[in-house]
Parts: structure tokens; C-alpha cells; sequence
């Protein structure tokens, strides 16, 4: 269907070029720049920025919390996705198009009120704090606010799949002799998987990069719960320009990776979906 | 529906309900997920607005319109968000062309750089801005000498928010361009329309809920960015502060109610914006399958 003749449909040349002049001026440019300011700096001074303890530490808490994040996903997304799809309850279209909220409303927003919510005399803190479950200014704070950014990816991404499911191949299983929770390990769940990979993946993606939401919730606890991002503005405001690329170009490095996963895995489920 | 009425006369009966869950599952699911949605998405909401209106609606008016640099920082907001909404609706529409029309090398790639903002932080977004305008950046010299300032100051603003929301409007077109197909406009063209008449009669009314659609979201997105913005801002009060800038400012002052007033003006945005995403799905729907 894209394979109309340039000859019949105007604004080819105008359409791609102007793309890809846009493109390239906002986004492919300034990315270059990052790379190429990286490049000033000699191996043994680009390791010295990238590998102190404190950035260590800042690895692993970015990463740690979005992994636990996405999985925590993945899990709550399942049962929303399910429940959505296949039962009919009070309030369903509202519970649905509430689903989204995460992508409209601002992280900052959604730090702050976090933040409020979970502190010793919030609205969830004042039952939570005195069971001694902290969740204001640590680890787990920071995982409830990715988990929040991210929601939307898994519920979204099973959807779908689970709406064209057929009903021929449950009722095959059913007729063959497999109890429901058979069903859903050997039949639903495998159809499922590419959607919940892909979901994963993006809900992953965007946590490691999440900034606004976690800085009002994480109180910046040095080795702790500083996240790379953060480790990045406090360079910029030491005026530390080239460590602050030099951890810039490691994330840049990781988000390029989960793209281009995220690219094959999107791939590898349209043949597979 | 016609499924489910082959289903009826053709599934035996014992094997009909094979695909219903036990009672137990269904209700065990359907409570879990009104749990989920009520403790990670509608109590932050709410409490959201309580804070906000917490000492009463004079207050909270007050607290949105009575200090000068919370009116500045909205003021800021209505400026940049519209103009990186433009930047993005216009690419938008010219990438959805090309990508959704026609054939050509590079195709794959185009529509792969396309995503790439959303998977960059927003503080890499801001930071590789600093480094080329910034004073020590690339082009900061350049930029001093003829007088022009654009990190710290308005133009920033707008470069950091439009490469955050880059992808959404060009996004949100392309699938709905292939699945309307060429055929109308083929029809205009082979009638003797010109170009832009082929355009504005016949591809841009054809889109024009894709269009809201993106633009919508996109503007979500612009209105409430706050990593990008608030690498590039400097966070001057009264002069670069955009709105989610100022409330983080207001709360970390620990001035909560002023904070919280302004932050449920966005949040009600934000419940605007999902709404309006109804609305339109309802509109589209029938006419365009979207397939994502």
C-alpha cells in the first residue's frame, strides 16, 4: 500500500526532506554533539567519570528499581489487561480510559503527590510508616513512582493481543481436557508473550530514564537512592560539563540498546502474534 | 458478533463456557484491579485536589493567580508548549506523508529515529542542548557575540519540550494514514487537483481526529515536561520557570497548597486530555481501525 508511484502522489521529495531536516537539526545533531563532547575526553579520564562509587551506585539503583519496576508491571498489567478485556464490571470504561493517566499527567506532579501520600502522616503513610514500611525517601519509593510512569505500556500492549485471541483454540483446550489454569499456561500465555516482552521493555526504557517523579520522592540519598539521571544535573551544576556527557553517553549507550531490542522484539512478535 | 452467535449454535453446550472463569477468578481479578487502578492512579488524584483545596477555594484562587511568578510561570508554559506542539504537528504530518505513501531506502530507519526521543532521558535531552548553546558549548561563543541567548532563556525551552515530544503527533498519524490508503486521494489527483489541494480537501479532513489526537497528547506531554526543562532553564524565578518548574519550587519551599493548586491545574489538564482521548476513539473509531 506505501508502494504508490511518486508520480501519482505529490510531495515526496518535500515530505522526506523536510523530516528528515527536522530530524536531524532537533534530535540526530544535538545527540551527536553529546557523543562528540565524549570524545574530547581520553579513555582514562572517561572511565574516571563513568565509574566512581557514587556512579556505581547510581547504576545500580537506576537500574535495579526499573527492572523490579517494569516486572512489577508486567505483573498488575496481566491482571488489569484480563479483567479488562474479559469481564464486564461498574465503572469498566472509566477504569479503562484511567489506564492512561500515567502518560498525561505530569511526572512532576506525580512525584510530588507520591511523595505526600507515603510520608509519616500522608494519606497512605499514617498505616504504612507505623507497620515499618518506609516508603518515602528510599528504594522502594522510587519503585512505586516508576511503577506508576510505566504502567500504562503493559496494559496497553497486552490488550489488544488478548482482544483477537480466538475462541476456537481455548475451546479446543477445554474439549481436549485441559482444566482453565492449563489453558491459560499452555495456550493464553505463550500467544501473550511477545506483548508482554514488548511491554516490559518499554515500561523498562522509560523507568531508567524517569527523572522528574523520582527526585521528590528519592530525598537524594547518596548511594542510596541517587539515580543516574540525578548524578548528571548535579555535574551540570558543578559546571562539570564533561563528566556530566560522560554518564550521559552511557545511558544515551543503554537506551540505544533497549531500542534496538525493543525494535527486534516488536519484529519477532508480529511474526509470532 | 458475528463470532460469538457462530459460537452459540456451534460449541456444544458443556465446552460453551469454556471460556468464562470460575466465579471465584472473576471476582478475585475484577476486585484486584479496582485496587490497583484506586491505589496507584485515583487516590494520587484525589489527594491531589485535596491538598490543593485544602484551605478553601479563596485561597486556592488566590494561590493560582495572587503571586507574580506563578502567573509568569503559566504565562511561560501557554508560550512554549504551543510553539514545540507546532514544530512537532507540522514534521508530524510531513513524516506520516512519506512514511505512510511511499517506498524508499531508508524507510525502517526513518520510522526507528522517529522513537528515539522517548527512549533518551529527559536530562540527556536537556543536557545535549546545554552543550551545544551553553556558554562553553559548541555554538555559545558564536551565540554571545551577536547577542542572543538561548540556553537559560525561552528559545531552550521550547528545543528541550519539542525533542521530548518529537514522536506523538508523527506517531499517532502514520498508522491512520495506512489504513485509510491512497485511494482518494489517487481519485483527486487523477480529477486534476493540484498538490495542495489533494491536501487540504482530502488527506487533512481524513485525518483530522488522528491530528487532535496527537496534538492533545503532544501538548499533555509539552506542558507538563520538567527533566529537559529544568536542565536548560536555570530556574530563574519569574523568567524561566515554566509551570511544573514552578510547582517543584513552591514545594520544595514548602509552600504545599501553593504547590498543589498549580499542580491540579495540570493534573486536570491531564484528566481533559484522557477524556478528549475518549471522546475521539468513540468519533474514529467506526470509520478507522487503528492497528498499532
Amino acid at each position: 500500500m506505501a508502494s504508490v508511484n511518486r508520480r501519482v502522489l505529490p510531495g515526496f521529495s518535500l515530505s522526506l526532506g523536510y523530516s528528515v531536516t527536522y530530524l536531524s537539526l532537533l534530535v540526530l545533531i544535538p545527540l551527536g554533539a553529546c557523543f562528540l563532547k565524549a570524545s574530547s575526553l581520553s579513555l582514562a579520564e572517561f572511565w574516571a567519570a563513568v565509574w566512581t562509587d557514587q556512579a556505581r551506585a547510581a547504576y545500580r539503583t537506576t537500574f535495579g528499581c526499573a527492572l523490579v519496576a517494569a516486572a512489577v508491571n508486567v505483573f498488575i498489567g496481566l491482571i488489569v489487561g484480563w479483567t479488562l478485556v474479559r469481564y464486564d464490571f461498574p465503572l469498566k470504561r472509566i477504569v479503562d480510559a484511567l489506564v492512561d493517566l500515567p502518560f498525561a499527567l505530569p511526572t512532576a506532579v506525580a512525584g510530588m503527590v507520591y511523595a505526600t501520600l507515603y510520608v509519616e502522616n500522608g494519606w497512605l503513610g499514617q498505616f504504612l510508616v507505623p507497620m515499618g514500611i518506609q516508603v518515602a525517601h528510599t528504594r522502594l519509593g522510587i519503585v512505586m513512582v516508576l511503577v506508576f510512569t510505566g504502567f500504562p505500556f503493559v496494559v496497553r500492549t497486552v490488550q489488544p493481543v488478548l482482544e483477537a485471541l480466538d475462541a476456537e483454540t481455548e475451546e479446543a483446550a477445554s474439549i481436549l481436557g485441559a482444566n482453565r489454569f492449563q489453558t491459560f499456561m499452555r495456550v493464553i500465555l505463550p500467544t501473550l508473550l511477545p506483548a508482554i516482552v514488548t511491554g516490559f521493555a518499554l515500561a523498562f526504557a522509560r523507568a531508567v530514564g524517569e527523572y522528574g517523579s523520582v527526585i521528590f520522592i528519592s530525598g537524594n540519598v547518596r548511594f542510596e537512592t541517587e539515580i543516574a539521571p540525578m548524578l548528571i544535573v548535579s555535574r551540570l551544576e558543578e559546571f562539570s560539563y564533561r563528566e556530566a556527557t560522560a554518564i550521559a553517553v552511557v545511558l544515551l549507550t543503554a537506551s540505544f540498546v533497549l531500542l534496538a531490542l525493543i525494535n527486534v522484539l516488536e519484529k519477532w512478535s508480529k511474526r509470532h502474534g | 458478533m458475528a463470532d460469538a452467535i457462530e459460537n452459540e449454535t456451534q460449541t456444544p453446550a458443556p465446552f460453551r463456557r469454556s471460556r468464562e472463569d470460575h466465579w471465584l477468578v472473576r471476582g478475585g481479578l475484577t476486585l484486584a484491579t479496582l485496587a490497583i487502578i484506586g491505589l496507584l492512579i485515583v487516590v494520587p488524584v484525589v489527594n491531589v485536589f485535596s491538598q490543593a483545596l485544602s484551605k478553601g477555594l479563596g485561597t486556592y484562587w488566590h494561590n493560582l493567580t495572587g503571586d507574580a511568578d506563578t502567573r509568569h510561570a503559566i504565562l511561560l508554559t501557554l508560550t512554549v508548549a504551543p510553539v514545540a506542539v507546532a514544530m512537532n504537528l507540522v514534521f508530524g504530518v510531513a513524516a506520516a506523508w512519506c512514511i505512510a505513501r511511499f517506498q524508499f531506502r531508508g524507510r525502517t530507519l526513518l520510522i526507528t529515529l522517529i522513537d528515539l526521543p522517548f527512549s533518551v532521558s529527559p536530562v540527556v535531552a536537556g543536557l545535549v542542548f546545554v552543550l551545544l548553546f551553553g556558554a562553553q558549548g559548541y555554538f555559545g561563543p558564536w551565540l554571545r557575540e551577536h547577542g542572543y541567548q538561548v540556553i537559560f532563556a525561552t528559545p531552550a525551552l521550547v528545543l528541550a519540550t519539542a525533542f521530548v515530544t518529537f514522536p506523538f503527533v508523527a506517531r499517532e498519524l502514520i498508522p491512520v494514514l495506512e489504513a485509510i490508503g491512497p485511494d482518494e486521494e489517487l481519485a483527486a489527483r487523477s480529477l486534476g487537483a493540484s498538490g495542495w489541494q489533494m491536501f487540504w480537501r482530502i488527506t487533512l479532513p481524513n485525518i483530522k481526529w488522528g491530528v487532535l489526537y496527537g496534538v492533545i497528547l503532544c501538548n499533555a506531554r509539552a506542558m507538563g515536561e520538567f527533566g529537559a526543562v529544568y536542565v536548560v532553564s536555570g530556574r530563574i524565578t519569574g523568567q524561566t520557570d515554566t509551570v511544573p518548574l514552578r510547582v517543584e519550587k513552591l514545594f520544595q519551599d514548602y509552600n504545599t497548597p501553593a504547590s498543589f493548586a498549580l499542580a491540579s491545574v495540570l493534573t486536570l489538564l491531564a484528566l481533559v486530555t484522557l477524556f478528549v482521548k475518549v471522546g475521539i476513539e468513540r468519533h474514529a473509531r467506526p470509520k478507522v481501525e487503528k492497528k498499532e
